[in-house]
């Protein structure tokens, strides 16, 4: 018994929680961004830009005025403001939604280094400013297990909870969420019926982009205090698979997103350890996970019928 | 039909068809908005855009340096055109380059001391061989388990990019230097200089030689037929008796077999052993590159041409002028969604789809 209390208590144990439920918000933020966009039909690629517009918006915007909430909203607006560029192009235009994502992604790399470099030339410390700090809750933080997966987070991580269970009403217990998933499933039905198809995608890509723009915030504003160039690094993408293996279910997302942070602080905390395996490996880990779901999962995934096909009106 | 609208037609049929007409547009517009961006933050875009070209088209070292820039480019945007029109979504250029790389500088070591007639070959088919074998892994996971190619070679850039950073760290390390690099490769694995006082090398030849099998192949073989078929509708082509799959694997490992040889001639033209950072990023640069060449090898190399002479011209932009190198990536990105915007505008009649 005492071994069993000493081994949940152990400080590197709960490291590891605290890290896990850390490193997976962000990308559990994007891919619920993403299933909004998904679930109405619309192939949001751009999530990687969007995100990383996010992380430096949230950034310079914390940075000037020293407000990290400032930051947050500025963040979120960017990201709707991309998501309302990119559905230009899925909805209005009806353009092949991989290639407009993969040109979205590189016009934010661009846009962030640019204006990076132009307000802090390339110096060699990079700008800090101070991150989100956790809230604490005495007692209950140092309860073992829950406390780390629970009560050692900031508020960023609490608002990203709240978020979830809104997005799950909206998505699952309200008229909003069935018209979402029917202009998915088949568009022309939906029109039928009267829904606004081009609305409710434009709104769900719009969505998704603030949520992606927030999980990038998080990196900047919570995660580090710092930006980099490029420095999403793929999780955009890794949101896709989250996506996937979550079933496009915001629980089933929490559930995705934190194994791949948990397979993140593993890696991070594998680094500290002897075990005599190379760091080049570690770091390979949740993209090897990704590509292991997509392999796994991605025949059962039950996407929307009508995902990444544009939709005309009838008669146009 | 009037005066001006078989002027029209004429210009469309024989002198810029309107694919050209649409990159060019894309592209003058692109370097607009990049122009207003300068202006935007109180520099002069005439003087930026004048040092960007002036290092890059100006002199004869510039158009040398445009040249070698202009090799890797090409040889991936050729690579992902070739699988966009089998409609394989392989992204991975960047990955298969870097495993090209480290496998041409192996086969390089390995036959130190062979006549060059010998290495260089052996070099190229290794690192064609070994490129086209990381992009069979998209490959396999796309046609046996269903998984996107999309994210799945995006996954395998990153981690090739890691193993290879493992065998330079570890295995295969120069034991003689600190840093992450194979040994120095001997004269007779390096691509002979082709302009006497630069540093252009025989890549730029392979480059030409590519980009012509491979529109000879599109457009003038029957396999190249197929492929386009199969990118074009794989039911329809499924149903007219091509062998679906075999065109789906057939854009894997092109791609991955120019993809590795990019990464050959960056060896074995360019540094002379393989190095950590072998390549800022062209195997992405390179999609944009087929995109804008209309996924077109002719085109792509034109393409490529002009944003190699955009990066080269980029860092003296950045050191004369005060506007970050950053631009040109912005400049790439808009180029291609000007080039889809286009696709808003009302037309005439219907252009048959390419393969954006």
């Amino acid at each position: 018994m005492e071994q069993v209390l000493a081994a949940i208590s152990d400080p590197v144990l709960a490291g590891f929680l605290a890290a896990s439920v850390r490193l997976s918000v962000p990308i559990l933020l994007v891919a619920l961004g993403g299933m909004f966009s998904e679930k109405s039909g619309v192939l949001n690629i751009g999530l990687e830009g969007m995100m990383l517009i996010g992380c430096f918006v949230g950034f310079i915007v914390a940075y000037a005025t020293g407000n990290l909430w400032l930051g947050v909203a500025s963040a979120m607006i960017v990201g709707a403001l991309a998501g309302l560029g990119l559905a230009w192009y899925a909805v209005t235009v009806g353009a092949n939604q991989v290639v407009v994502g993969i040109a979205f992604n590189l016009l934010m790399l661009g846009v962030s280094a640019f204006f990076f470099r132009l307000a802090f030339g390339s110096g060699t410390a990079p700008p800090r400013i101070t991150p989100f700090q956790p809230i604490d809750f005495e007692a209950l933080g140092q309860v073992p297990i829950i406390g780390p997966l629970l009560f050692e987070h900031d508020r960023l991580t609490y608002l990203t909870v709240g978020l979830v269970i809104v997005a799950w009403l909206v998505m699952h217990r309200s008229t909003l969420g069935l018209s979402i998933k029917a202009v998915g499933e088949h568009p022309v039905a939906a029109e039928t019926l009267g829904l606004n198809v081009i609305g409710i995608r434009y709104g769900a890509v719009m969505v998704s982009g603030a949520l992606a723009g927030l999980g990038g915030a998080f990196l900047s504003t919570s995660a580090t205090g710092l930006f980099l160039d490029n420095m999403t690094a793929g999780r955009g993408y890794i949101a896709l698979a989250i996506l996937i293996l979550g079933r496009r279910h915001p629980f089933g997302i929490v559930a995705a997103a934190l194994l791949f942070g948990a397979a993140e602080a593993l890696q991070l905390r594998a680094q500290l350890l002897p075990i005599g395996v190379p760091l080049q490996f570690l770091i390979m880990l949740p993209y090897v996970l990704t590509i292991v779901v997509l392999a796994g999962f991605a025949q059962r995934s039950g996407a929307p019928a009508a995902l990444g096909v544009p939709f005309r009106r009838q008669g146009e | 039909m009037n005066g001006a609208e078989a002027a029209m037609a004429f210009v469309e049929r024989y002198l810029l068809p309107r694919s050209v007409l649409a990159g060019l547009v894309a592209v003058l517009l692109a370097f607009a908005a990049g122009a207003g961006l300068i202006a935007l933050i109180g520099l002069d875009p005439v003087h930026a855009y004048a040092s960007l070209f002036e290092a890059s088209l100006g002199s004869s070292n510039g158009l040398a340096e445009t040249a070698i820039r202009t090799v890797p480019l090409a040889l991936c945007g050729i690579g992902i055109a070739l699988a966009f029109r089998a409609g394989v979504f392989n992204v991975g250029a960047e990955g298969q380059l870097y495993i090209g790389g480290i496998a041409a500088a192996w086969a390089g070591t390995q036959l130190a001391g062979a006549p060059q007639a010998l290495v260089l070959p052996a070099m190229a088919v290794a690192a064609a061989v070994a490129g086209a074998l990381w992009s069979a892994i998209a490959g396999v996971l796309k046609q046996r388990f269903r998984a996107d190619e999309l994210i799945t070679t995006i996954m395998l850039n990153y981690i090739a990019i890691y193993f290879v950073g493992y065998l330079l760290h570890g295995p295969l390390q120069d034991p003689a230097s600190p840093l992450a690099q194979t040994v120095r490769l001997g004269a007779e694995a390096r691509l002979p200089v082709v302009m006497p006082g630069s540093r252009l090398h025989a890549g730029i030849l392979i480059v030409v030689v590519v980009a012509a099998l491979a529109q000879v192949y599109l457009w003038r073989a029957v396999e190249g037929f197929r492929l386009r078929a199969v990118g074009q509708n794989a039911r329809a082509a499924l149903n007219a008796g091509i062998n679906v799959r075999r065109m789906v694997w057939t854009g894997f490992l092109v791609c991955g077999a120019l993809s590795g040889i990019a990464g050959f001639s960056e060896v074995a033209g360019v540094h002379r052993r393989m190095i950590e950072n072998l390549s800022p990023g062209f195997g992405y640069t390179a999609i944009i590159v087929a995109l804008l060449g209309q996924t077109n090898p002719i085109g792509v190399l034109a393409a490529a041409v002009l944003f190699a002479a955009l990066q080269i011209g980029s860092t003296t932009m950045e050191s004369a002028a005060g506007v970050p190198s950053a631009l040109t990536t912005v400049i790439q990105a808009l180029v291609v969604l000007f080039l889809i915007a286009q696709n808003a505008l009302p037309r005439r009649k219907a252009k048959p789809a390419g393969a954006a």
